[in-house]
Formats: structure tokens, sequence, C-alpha cells
């Protein structure tokens, strides 16, 4: 039907693993989706060999995934694709929504400056998994294609697999195992793990569309537009000239009928407007669920992204969030690996991400009732915010096409320890850090670029640090549990043996509210843990201790 | 010179509460309000909005805020 090809990738005969007794690996991904595929990257950047199983052997086929927002994009370069995802994609920070012909609202995702990435990317998931794969397989991770897990059995210590291939049947062993097989999530399933929450007796129709077109790179929303009465259409530009269309289609719609091209090409032209000629790439049904699983660890056996919970997809709370789970739950995995932290730490794993899941499905709940209502009350209170929204700004923020994906706040992570002192400002413990431009040995730099390689402390000061405060850091960055510092100044410093990071605009002293002396301790994936305004090494262990779950 | 009582700029917030994205607060109001009619009727439905306007109306009390809210109401029909 359309232009992209997907890649077949080569299937290889399972000699090396099927072998008795069963081999035990360290650790095991099931699932080459863009969370699976995030989860293997971020392994082998941990230092983890890592066995990536999967039932298929090419990347999403269709028009899936398509927003990336900027949290993801700086996981993104954190694993090494953000530069080719974002020379790809197609950025956009605004957002328009329209009732009828008239626009009543718009956002910017990204309202101030000082940040490296924008609001969000457009990308087909296609490339993002072609892309992921790619980094994968050059850091070293073994992904197997046609390799099917039929079944897992949980051991204390371990779980056992079932793996079906062209070739037979085999059983391997796996310390750790994370499940990344999406919301049908077979093992799952096998595995008799509840997964509760609310299905949404809702239709939409998707279409991906080839054409030349030269609207702005925006995402266009419509309540009630005259090309498509009663009911929501949202357009997003994508790569390639590639244009994905949502049309919400109300539950009585036959999934069928909807999808034929005689159906979907007449509904295209009306909403075009003109004779432009077009090409559909894919058209599908979907509806969706917004649910979670009760408990995303069992044991060795740890959930993420779509196989642990699901939203609507106004919001792109879906991919984005996958991604989040990765990023929260690699570092804690690998320390618990490698022996330096209490298993107890994967299971803030588990509590931080449900608590971000419930923040994402209470958000795309939200828009879901209010771009569908469901009475004719809730009807007339959605159309009453529209039409007091040409007037009134309290009603064009109340206006819900969807509250796009941002990181959560982890403010009731037990990892964090709670400020003693007072901070103005958002980054608060468990806050996800801010972005910032900077300069580092003379060259612009961003600050999300320097951190997110182990536990790091910023140091906040106008001069070079004492010879006693360097013997401090020096002593923090050879514990048992190594704490990096880097040194942020106004001014250029020259401080042998250490990183300094130059906030000449700024920017950095701002969005942290830090003074000379003002210290924070960062979480591997970006998350503030802990800040004091004078630095002080045995709070800084304590918090770390805290933070490796050994108190 | 402007002399409108009426907040209309963006106002919901709660005590002791801190939301860290602007859009949340407005969005637990609404989330409330909308559940406030689940299993209603539409003529229960009417009849809970009339006893809300009420109560907010002498909560706010100003009749000065009450005219204007009032005006604007009619307007955006």
């Amino acid at each position: 039907m359309g232009a992209y090809v997907n890649p077949i990738y080569p299937y290889k005969a399972p000699t090396d693993l099927k072998v008795t007794p069963p081999l035990r690996k360290p650790l095991i991904v099931i699932g080459a989706g863009p969370v699976g595929l995030a989860a293997a990257v971020d392994a082998r950047l941990q230092g983890l060999d890592v066995l990536v199983l999967d039932d298929d052997k090419t990347v999403s086929v269709g028009s899936r995934a398509v927003c990336y927002a900027k949290r993801s994009l700086e996981i993104l370069d954190r694993l090494g694709v953000a530069d080719s995802a974002c020379a790809l994609g197609v950025s956009w920070n605004i957002g328009r929504t329209f009732l009828e012909e008239d626009e009543v609202y718009q956002f910017n995702l990204v309202p101030d400056a000082g940040h490296k990435r924008p609001g969000m990317i457009n990308l087909q998931q296609y490339h993002i998994e072609e892309m992921l794969i790619a980094r994968a397989l050059e850091l070293g991770a073994d992904i197997r294609w046609q390799h099917k897990v039929t079944a897992v059995t949980r051991h204390n210590d371990h779980a056992t697999l079932t793996v079906e291939t062209p070739d037979g049947t085999f059983d391997i062993e796996a310390d750790w195992l994370v499940v990344a097989d999406g919301a049908r999530s077979p093992i799952r399933r096998h595995l008799g793990l509840d997964i509760e929450g609310r299905v949404f007796q809702d239709r939409f129709l998707i279409a991906d569309v080839i054409m030349k077109a030269d609207y702005p790179a925006e995402r266009w929303f419509w309540f009630d537009p005259p090309f498509h009465p009663n009911q929501s259409v949202l357009l997003h530009k994508q790569s390639n000239n590639v244009w994905r269309i949502d049309f919400q289609l109300g539950w009585d719609a036959d999934p069928e009928e909807e999808k034929k091209p005689e159906k979907v090409i007449p509904r295209l032209q009306a909403m075009l407007g003109d004779d432009r000629p077009f090409e559909l790439e894919w058209v599908s049904i979907y509806t969706f669920q917004c649910r979670r699983m009760t408990d995303f660890r069992h044991g060795r056996v740890l959930f993420v992204g779509d196989a642990a919970h699901q939203v609507s997809p106004f919001g792109a709370r879906g991919a984005n969030s996958g991604f989040q789970d990765v990023d929260d739950l690699m570092w804690k995995l690998a320390l618990v690996m490698k022996g330096q932290a209490g298993d107890r730490l994967l299971d803030t794993y588990a509590h931080d991400r449900q608590f971000a899941a419930d923040e994402n499905i209470m958000n795309s709940t939200r828009s879901t009732d209010f771009i569908t209502p469901k009475s004719r009350t809730s009807k007339t209170f959605r159309n009453s915010v529209l039409a007091l929204a040409k007037h009134h700004p309290f009603a064009r923020k109340l206006v819900n096409s969807g509250r796009l994906s941002v990181p959560s706040f982890l403010t009731h992570s037990v990892l964090n320890t709670p400020d003693a002192e007072v901070f103005a400002g958002q980054m608060v413990p468990g806050a996800p850090m801010d972005d910032a431009p900077v300069q580092v040995n003379g060259q612009d730099a961003w600050l999300l670029d320097q951190v997110g390689k182990g536990f790091q402390c910023l140091l906040f000061v106008d001069a070079a640090p004492s010879a006693d405060t360097l013997a401090t850091l020096q002593a923090l960055k050879q514990g048992a549990v190594p704490v990096d510092t880097l040194i942020v100044s106004p001014l250029a410093l020259s401080v042998p043996g250490w990183m300094v990071v130059v906030d000449a605009q700024g920017w950095m002293a701002k969005r942290y509210d830090a003074q000379t002396g003002t210290a924070y301790l960062l979480r591997l994936d970006q998350h503030v843990l802990a800040r004091w305004r004078q630095f002080n090494p045995a709070a800084v262990q304590a918090a770390v201790a805290r933070a490796i779950c050994k108190v | 010179m402007n002399t409108s009582a009426l907040k209309t700029d963006p106002h919901f917030h709660e005590a002791g509460r801190r939301f860290f994205r602007d859009f949340s607060p407005g969005d637990e109001f609404y989330e409330n309000l909308i559940e406030a009619h689940n299993g209603l009727s539409d003529e229960q439905s009417e009849a809970l909005n009339a006893r809300l306007i009420l109560l907010l109306a002498n909560h706010i009390g100003d009749l000065k805020v009450l005219r204007e809210a009032l005006q604007q109401a009619r307007a955006a029909g």
C-alpha cells in the first residue's frame, strides 16, 4: 500500500542456546518493540550481557506510536539515538485546537528557551525501532528473531523460559527477566497476572497518508469540524511526507466497513478540501483501554511499557511512558545485579512507575472524557468550555484535547531525601531535571548531556573549591558506589581533574534556585534525589545509601 | 479603564497542594464536576447544576461579580 518497506532481520538457528542443561543468562528481554529495545541498549550501556527474544522478524507494521516527547528524547540522548531520531523526525511545540472552523486554544509545549530538545517530535514507530536495533547491535546486544517465548516459570532466583523457533523448542534460564511484549502481553496472560481498568466505548480510524502539503509542523485537533461533524479529528505531520490522521468514529461504527478505501478516501478528501493527490500508506481502526497491572514486579520478572500499563492515545503517553519505565528500571537493575544495591531497589521501580502510570492514566482518562463526553450533561459542559474559551483564558486552560506526555515528579519516591532547607522553583527531590544551556571545556553544551552516568552531585560555586573540599569530592568518587561531582560556576574555572560546567547565562542557577554552596544529588535517570544549601559529604553519603536501599 | 470584577484567568488551586503542571487543578475540578453527574438522568443533572449555581453564587456573594458572570455566560451562548 505505501512507501515504507519493512526490513527483514535474519533468523539465527539457536544452536548455541539450545543446550542441556539449559543455559543461564543474566538478563533476558522479551519483546523487541521500542521499549524492549531501549532496555537492551540501556543494559549494554550499564555493562550488562543481554539477550532479546522476539517472535517476529521485523519492526512495527503500520501506524502506531507517533509522538516522542522531550523527556523521551532526553532518554534517547543517553541511549545514543536522539540525534538520528530528531534528524528524521518532525519537531514541533505548537498545538492548535479548533471548534468547528475556529481556533479556540493553542499551547506551546516548551514555552521557555534553554532546552536542547523540542517539546515533541513525530516519527513513525518503525523508524525509532530501526534506530534502536542498530544501536543495540552496535553495543553488542544479542537479538534473536523468530524466537517466541511460550512459557515462563518463576523461581526465587531466576525464571525458566520455553522458546519456540523454526528449529524447535528449547528451555533457557534468566537471572532476571524484563517483559516488554506489548499491550496484549502473552507472558502476562500466561502467568495469570491481573491488569485492571476501563475500556472506552469508542472507535478511531487511523490513516497514514502520503502527500505534499505545506501545513506547519503543529498538532491540529478539531472538535466537531464541518468535514467530520459531531466527532473529533487529529492531524500530525510525520517524516517523509507521511501525515497521520485520526478520525473519531463512535462506538456504532463498523470497523471492517470503515477500513475500506472507498469509505476512507472520501473522508480524507472532505478534510483536505481540495483535490490534492495523496496515497494511503496505512489504515486501521482502534479502540483503547486505560489500565495497569497491580504490580510491575513479580520477583525476578519485571514488566515494562504497554505490557504493564495502557492509556488512551490522547497525550502520547504510551511509548513515552515505556521509555521512562526503562530509564527508571535499568540503573536499578544494574546496581542490584552488580551487588551494589539492595534487592528492595527494584520494588521502588514498581512503586515509582506505578505512580507514574496512575498519573498517565488519570490524565489520558480526563482527556478522553472531555473529547468523548458520555452523557448529555457532560457534552453540554464540554461545549460550554469551548464556547467560553473564545474570550476567557480560564476556559482555554480547561480545553482538553490531550495533555501531552511529560515526566512525573516522583515526589513520593522512598529514594528521595526530603528537603531540610527552603528552595524555590520546581527541582524538588523526585523532580525530572530541567535542562539548561551551559559550557563545558569552552564549548557550548547541555546540562542533561553531562548527567545520567552514575550518581552525580552538582556543586554550585563561585570560585575553585578548596583543597579540602576537593579531597572530600575525591573520596566520594572512590566510594563503593561512586559519586562523581560536577562543579557548576557562573565563570570559567580551572579545577584540574574535575569537570566544570559553566552556567554563564545563569539558567541553572535560576532553574535549580542555586546559590554558592548549593549541592544537588542526582539519580542515574536524571531525577533529583536530594539537595542542600551547603555541601556536606556525610549528608551526600547518607542520601546515596538511601537511594540504593542500603539503610 | 477595565472595571471587570469577574476573574476569568485560570484560578483553580487548593491550599497545601502543589501542582507541577498548570492544567492539573482545572482538570481535577472538571473531573469532579462530571463525576458528580454520574448516573443521573438529564433532569436530575439540570437540577444538580441549579443547586450548584446557587451554592457558588452565595459563596461569591458580590453582586457586581455575579452580574458580570451572568452577562458573560449569556454572551457566550
